[in-house]
């Protein structure tokens, strides 16, 4: 109870990953970190692969997943508004953070600073 | 294609142009022309930043780079912020390849490397834009504040990779919180003075500005770890002074002053929390998986509270009516 933030949608699969270390590289969250790859597949000269840290912190923006190499991450990436989502369900319209929850949609530029990512 | 020079100094009109966006103000205009910007004087060798076309995030690139002489690559995202951008894809993969050939980049630098904003990774598959471009993308930190410690150390240190979000990043976005509910919560206060009355009104705004201003300020600190059972706490905290004012006025109490308490107790707790939950999306941390459980496990709370005290309000008001009457 008050923490639904337990489970999300991240999965990653280690014996898929090249160690080419974007992941823990492009991730806000540290949720990857890098570990010594033991030597058991002469194939792969990567040193070191990623370890899956922190699975909770995932926030689902799919940075990982987008420029992991090798298929080595799966999530279902999205936007964790609940602006959109509660107004996707009343609308019937699909849920995207660049369809109107926060009144970002019919004029595309929105709440530019608001939708996490201010100036950065 | 032109190559325009800019420069790191941010002026009167750049700090008005951010006060605006800050407060939503025409909200589609604070936009730059993409295309390609020399910072200083840069060469052949000098490196390139990527950024959005949106003026909060090219000026904090360019003023971060004071004294650096660079190229900055603009590309349309429409003047929308690199993250929110990214994760529209509009800062991604196609736009960024597709002005990179727009702007003859290849001939501009001798080298082949690209210096994008970490946060810009859920829409740029880096593998692909070398692949289509010859560019390698290597991702800086995630604050363009720390770009001249970047540049000097070749790489970012783990904490400049963690996104965080401290009271200055919190403040910054109340306005556009406030000016989003200022409409529906005129309405609602005229509303509730005409039919109820002044402190039912004040109760009202009350809770809008805790789940708009003292929700931003104090999220950190407020327990739990879901947004909206943070927000009914706060909402609580806030209609408690209102519970006690009444209880205190209407002494001796009896069940019509104990019903006016619940009245508080019932309505203001769901709009604080309400709001917070649609804080969210402005936060850093909430994955999309999560925030539906939350609506599904808090909707039907909050509502449910909301619609009791709305029952109590409206059965007191028939009531006081009958016996006017």
């Amino acid at each position: 109870m008050f923490n639904s933030y337990k489970i999300n949608t991240l999965e990653f699969y280690p014996e898929k990953c090249v160690g080419c270390g974007m992941c823990w590289t492009v991730c806000p969250h540290a949720v990857f970190g890098q570990e010594i790859r033991k030597g058991d597949n002469i194939l792969v000269k990567a040193k070191s692969r990623a370890v899956l840290v922190d699975k909770e912190a995932c926030m689902e923006c799919g940075a990982c997943q987008f420029n992991c190499p090798s298929g080595a991450i799966k999530v279902q990436s999205g936007v964790g508004c609940a602006a959109a989502m509660i107004k996707a369900a009343l609308t019937g319209r699909p849920e995207t953070c660049g369809d109107g929850g926060c009144g970002c949609g019919d004029r595309v530029a929105d709440r530019p600073s608001q939708c996490r990512g201010s100036e950065k | 294609m032109a190559i325009t020079q800019t420069v790191s100094e941010i002026d009167y009109r750049d700090r008005l142009d951010h006060f605006l966006a800050r407060w939503s103000w025409k909200r589609n205009e604070h936009v730059v022309e993409p295309g390609l910007y020399a910072l200083g004087g840069p060469k052949k060798e000098s490196p390139v930043f990527v950024t959005a076309n949106y003026t909060l995030s090219f000026d904090a690139l360019r003023s971060a780079l004071k004294g650096i002489d660079c190229y900055i690559l603009v590309i349309n995202t429409y003047g929308i912020n690199v993250w929110c951008a990214a994760g529209k894809g509009t800062f991604g993969t196609d736009e960024l390849s597709n002005r990179i050939a727009a702007t003859d980049l290849t001939n501009i630098v001798s080298h082949r490397k690209l210096i994008l904003p970490q946060l810009g990774a859920p829409g740029v598959d880096a593998f692909e834009v070398t692949k289509r471009t010859g560019f390698k993308v290597e991702y800086g930190p995630i604050r363009a504040a720390d770009l001249p410690e970047y540049l000097k150390a070749g790489k970012a240190t783990a904490e400049m990779r963690k996104v965080t979000f401290p009271v200055h990043d919190r403040i910054v976005l109340i306005p556009v919180e406030l000016v989003a509910v200022l409409l529906p919560t005129i309405i609602i206060a005229i509303a509730t003075f005409l039919t109820v009355g002044f402190v039912s009104a004040l109760a009202a705004i009350t809770a809008v500005l805790a789940g708009t201003v003292l929700f931003p300020l104090l999220m950190p600190y407020l327990p739990t770890k879901d947004y909206s059972s943070k927000g009914l706490l706060l909402g609580l905290l806030a209609a408690l002074p209102f519970a006690g004012y009444t209880y205190l006025r209407h002494s001796p109490a009896n069940p019509w002053t104990a019903a006016s308490m619940l009245t508080f107790l019932l309505i203001m707790p769901p709009i604080t929390a309400y709001l917070a939950l649609n804080f969210t999306g402005s936060t850093p941390y909430p994955s999309r998986t999560g925030v539906r459980k939350e609506i599904f496990t808090y909707i039907p709370i909050i509502s449910g509270m909301a619609a009791v005290g709305l029952v109590i309000l409206v059965a007191m008001a028939v009531l006081r009516f009958l016996k006017v009457i």
